[in-house]
């Protein structure tokens, strides 16, 4: 590492923050560019589990609601891409790198979405798992990052609680409704444990070295379960882990999640990866005219 | 092109930088800020700019040593302690 490198890591170790215009190592830039640029694929990837069932949706305030979280998630990717773009690389070849798989997008949005209790689960509890992320990336030390995280957040704190408004209803509905609850939070929890990621210590992990994320995995997760598992449980439903529990000192125990499994999903394996990935190339292709015109 | 999007919140407020959006022109930076920065209401105002009118000043010289100018120019603390002492030594040994 050469000194103007170290003298950078430093100053980003303190707290410093750096703009768009700042000599950046070349290091550093290569990872953000990769992180951010997953966060923005997994934005605009993401909504495709939603858009199903906007058509789907059981009232029409309900489907109101999607689509504007649609919207909103859409949005998150224009912002997103819009800051890997100032960084270097060209929209079109993320964009390219997207459909070709050669970059990621979360594990979470490579599953179908069954019933529309997985969309009340999505909504609710990958939205929250996101919005720890996401949260730890406010401090980020790449600033204009920072600074759209802070409308991110923001925008998923409605998504939360419309979540929370599609599990209530169906909670305190009929037997039948609970079940789908029931069974969609079966199909979500493994992925939902694996979210953030294996438990690396921080210190190794790169992201918090360069001070991209303010936090480390296993952080996040704990977070995750001691915001969000006392919720599950006091609306009846049965988390799929009988290793679950929180031991004295307040730390959450839990089955170890199935790393190959994450590992196998998010380099395209996952069960609705290929499709996905499909029908993201077929809108790219069908609205090239689009942006050809625009950019004429 | 460009533009860096500055978004107020309420009036009579600082206009705060938010980021920016990519338009061929100002009309259609107009249509995607307004989407992107306010249409929750979150905004009163927004300002676009075109990136490449922005003219930014960073480097600082100090050759001058201009402290006299800043607050931490002052090192009162140390110099009235100082004063207070010997005024203080002064009272308890009356002039010869």
């Amino acid at each position: 590492m050469d000194s103007r490198t170290e003298e950078f890591l430093a100053y980003v170790q303190g707290g410093g923050q750096a703009e768009a215009g700042d000599w950046l190592p070349d290091e550093y830039r290569q990872k953000l560019i990769k992180f951010i640029e997953m966060h923005a694929n997994s934005e605009l990837m993401g909504v495709l589990p939603e858009r199903d069932w906007i058509l789907r949706a059981p009232t029409l305030q309900r489907k109101l609601a999607l689509t504007a979280k649609v919207q909103d998630e859409v949005g998150h990717a224009q912002l997103i891409y819009r800051v890997a773009e100032d960084l270097g690389k060209p929209r079109d070849a993320m964009l390219s790198d997207l459909i070709s798989g050669k970059a990621k997008f979360h594990n979470v949005f490579h599953y179908p979405t069954r019933t529309w209790g997985d969309v009340g689960v999505i909504a609710w509890l990958v939205d929250a798992a996101a919005i720890i992320s996401q949260k730890a990336l406010l401090k980020c030390s790449y600033a204009p990052y920072a600074r759209i995280m802070k409308k991110i957040c923001w925008e998923e704190s409605f998504h939360i609680l419309h979540g929370r408004d599609v599990i209530l209803a169906m909670m305190t509905g009929t037997d039948a409704q609970r079940e789908l609850v029931q069974e969609a939070l079966n199909r979500w929890w493994a992925p939902l444990m694996q979210f953030h990621g294996n438990p690396i210590p921080r210190d190794e992990d790169p992201m918090w070295v360069w001070r991209i994320k303010s936090q480390g995995n296993e952080d996040a997760r704990q977070q995750f379960l001691e915001g969000y598992v006392p919720q599950i449980w006091e609306l009846g439903l049965t988390v799929p882990d009988p290793k679950l529990r929180r031991t004295d000192d307040g730390v959450w125990e839990y089955t170890e999640p199935d790393w190959d499994e994450l590992r196998a999903v998010v380099t395209g394996h996952g069960p609705s990866s290929q499709e996905r990935l499909a029908f993201r190339k077929r809108f790219l292709d069908q609205e090239k005219w689009v942006r050809e015109t625009l950019a004429a | 092109m460009i533009f860096e999007v500055f978004r107020q919140e309420k009036k009579g407020q600082a206009f705060q930088h938010a980021g920016s959006v990519e338009a061929p022109d100002a009309a259609f930076a107009d249509a995607w800020a307004r989407e992107q920065y306010g249409r929750r209401g979150e905004s009163v105002a927004l300002w676009l700019v075109p990136r490449s009118a922005v003219h930014e000043v960073s480097d600082w010289a100090d050759e001058f040593d201009l402290k006299y100018r800043r607050v931490d120019g002052y090192s009162i603390k140390t110099r009235l302690a100082e004063a207070r002492l010997r005024a203080s030594a002064k009272r308890q040994q009356p002039a010869a």
